[in-house]
């Protein structure tokens, strides 16, 4: 095949190939006004950022503990003082979805680290080595993507056995396929450029070829894909959770939080709905930004 | 044609037999002590050796790997994947039981998502006010943002607890389905509406619509006339898709509304880890996507002409 030099996206990429990304250069404050055209975009990043807060240091968003409740003051519906309310054991709701989102955001995150890095090493060894292991990986990617990524991790589940790691690993694993299949498409083009010819040209071995122009090249769209995967993934971890797959219950976790409230649903719904609305926020608040992410690669 | 069709049907059948050998590999090889499995943790230590023999004998799990293989795919062949760990009944006719339930829950939500499909965008296309369009745009993608168990949860708190319209669990009369039939369509909705709103604006500029509009027809009789045909088609192409959708999401709306169905016998199976059950489970659904599959991949060209004219002209 032979690279149509009138093909826009090459001129694109040549540059890169010498290091040298072309970069748009936007001063701070034209970029601030431009973000804050967009307000959502702008409370997303907010609500995401709030999300990691909780993560990483819960104790600066609440002094009170998710495990000790106080039984005199169970099921007290929000207040100023509990603005969550408190559940069964007296327990602190937001304190509890606060610690929570350690559990369900950390089980992403090695989730999405998981399906990324595999998928990506599998899709590039399919699409760079060609002929019949390309043809055996994708058909056993096929194969994976008949499966419906909750079941498969369930089943993952179930022989792992039920923590959140498990979970993480489950819902990574059951992501790999779609990984693998987006970066071999990228790296089928990408290996026939004529810049990756004139590297074996210039006499760059298989492995720096593959290592400083293929990998880089082709790395953009799964990176799209993963900050996609994030929302997706917060999802099946908090499903899991749901369903009891994950943490035992002293644990908090967003899923199983709002199961815990579920036999309460008639007589005190903010169990479960208060910290399910926080969970259905952070999922928002990651496609709008993965959405905005996408726009700008595409421009 | 024919070539076509031939090698869409390996591909299927390829894709059930690699479920089979995945999920294999997965329940009885992996784990160390398959037989293990069998029996509670719990009670684990306190199983005298005699009794997990016998129940390794009994399922077969004493023989070499191969065999147990060439033994079970011989019997899936014809649809037997042994009997369930926990009941004792045999897997196909426990799947059986359950699946009309599951069938006529998911086969109305679909219905139901592809009405709000195409009604988020055919409003979308026929708007000429940004700000509604932005909104009809942005609807699609809250609806696969808000896990599909919070819909469940609001639903019954509005609906069956606060207004008492629908009852809250339960398989009677069609009042128990309401509720069960929207918590599933909408995250299956949202899909179907991306593609069809990207398909119809995409179809809004071309050529032959700038020819209807240049005789004079209006904005709705070019969508209805034109567009809605030439637009909908791609829907097709993520059947597939949509069934993994119905299935993850019957798994999460049976287990919130307690409704018998293949997504409660799903977990259940893995909760007891009813090894037999969920291999038949993955097995059939796994079938099921090939299945679904092959039929858009066959009817497809039947339906776009265009298609059909570059498939002849490749095969011939």
């Amino acid at each position: 095949m032979t690279v149509d030099i009138t093909d826009p996206r090459a001129a694109e990429v040549i540059p890169a190939a010498h290091g040298l990304r072309p970069r748009r250069r936007i001063g701070i404050g034209a970029r601030l006004t431009e973000a804050l055209r967009q307000p959502v975009l702008v409370l997303a990043w907010l609500v995401v950022l709030t999300a990691a807060g909780w993560a990483l240091f819960p104790w600066l968003f609440t002094s009170v503990s998710p495990y000790e409740g106080n039984p005199a003051l169970s099921f007290s519906p929000p207040s100023s003082e509990h603005i969550f309310g408190t559940d069964r054991l007296g327990r602190d709701l937001f304190a509890r979805s606060v610690y929570g989102a350690g559990t369900t955001l950390t089980a992403t995150l090695l989730a999405v680290l998981i399906a990324f890095g595999a998928g990506t090493l599998v899709g590039l060894i399919a699409g760079y080595l060609g002929g019949a292991v390309d043809t055996v990986i994708m058909r056993v990617i096929d194969v994976l993507l008949s499966i419906p990524s909750l079941l498969l991790a369930m089943v993952i589940v179930s022989v792992l056995g039920y923590s959140t790691h498990n979970i993480a690993i489950a819902v990574g694993i059951s992501a790999i396929a779609s990984f693998a299949r987006v970066m071999r498409s990228e790296v089928i083009v990408i290996v026939n450029r004529d810049y990756v010819r004139a590297a074996y040209g210039l006499g760059v071995g298989r492995l720096g070829v593959v290592l400083r122009h293929i990998l880089p090249n082709s790395l953009s769209s799964v990176v799209a894909l993963a900050a996609l995967e994030i929302g997706t993934s917060i999802l099946a971890v908090a499903s899991l959770g749901f369903l009891g797959y994950g943490a035992p219950p002293p644990e908090p976790e967003w899923g199983l939080l709002v199961a815990e409230g579920r036999d309460y649903l008639a007589v005190y719904p903010w169990i479960s709905i208060l910290p399910g609305i926080a969970l259905a926020l952070v999922v928002i608040a990651t496609h709008r930004i993965s959405t905005s992410f996408r726009k700008e690669h595409r421009r | 044609m024919l070539h076509y069709a031939a090698l869409k049907i390996g591909r299927a059948l390829f894709v059930i037999w690699a479920a089979f050998t995945i999920t294999f590999l997965l329940l009885f090889v992996l784990p160390a002590e398959p037989v293990d499995l069998l029996f509670d943790p719990a009670e684990l230590n306190t199983i005298p050796e005699d009794v997990r023999a016998q129940v390794a004998a009994n399922y077969g799990f004493d023989k070499p790997l191969l065999l147990q293989y060439l033994d079970r795919l011989g019997h899936a062949a014809v649809g037997d994947f042994g009997t369930s760990v926990q009941s004792g009944r045999p897997v196909t006719q426990a799947l059986l039981e359950v699946l009309p339930s599951t069938l006529i829950l998911s086969v109305g939500a679909l219905l139901l998502a592809v009405v709000i499909g195409f009604a988020i965008a055919l409003l979308a296309t026929a708007t000429r006010r940004p700000w509604l369009r932005n909104l009809l745009e942005s609807l699609p993608s809250a609806a696969v943002s808000v896990p599909v168990f919070m819909f469940g949860i609001v639903l019954l708190q509005v609906f069956s607890f606060g207004l008492g319209w629908f009852p809250s669990f339960g398989d009677g009369g069609w009042q128990s389905l309401v509720l069960p039939l929207v918590t599933l369509a909408i995250p299956v909705s949202g899909p179907i509406a991306q593609l069809l709103v990207r398909s119809f604006t995409g179809e809004m500029g071309a050529g032959y619509v700038v020819t209807s509009f240049a005789k004079g027809a209006t904005r709705g009789q070019v969508i209805v006339g034109d567009v809605f045909r030439n637009a909908s088609l791609p829907a097709l192409t993520i059947a597939g898709i949509t069934f993994g959708n119905l299935i993850a999401g019957s798994v999460i709306t049976e287990t919130v509304f307690a409704r018998p169905g293949v997504g409660r016998l799903t977990q259940g199976a893995i909760n007891t880890l009813d090894i037999p059950v969920v291999q038949g489970i993955v097995v059939f659904v796994a079938a099921s996507f090939a299945l679904i599959n092959l039929i858009v991949d066959l009817i497809y060209p039947l339906l776009d002409p265009r298609l059909r004219a570059s498939l002849a002209a490749r095969t011939s």
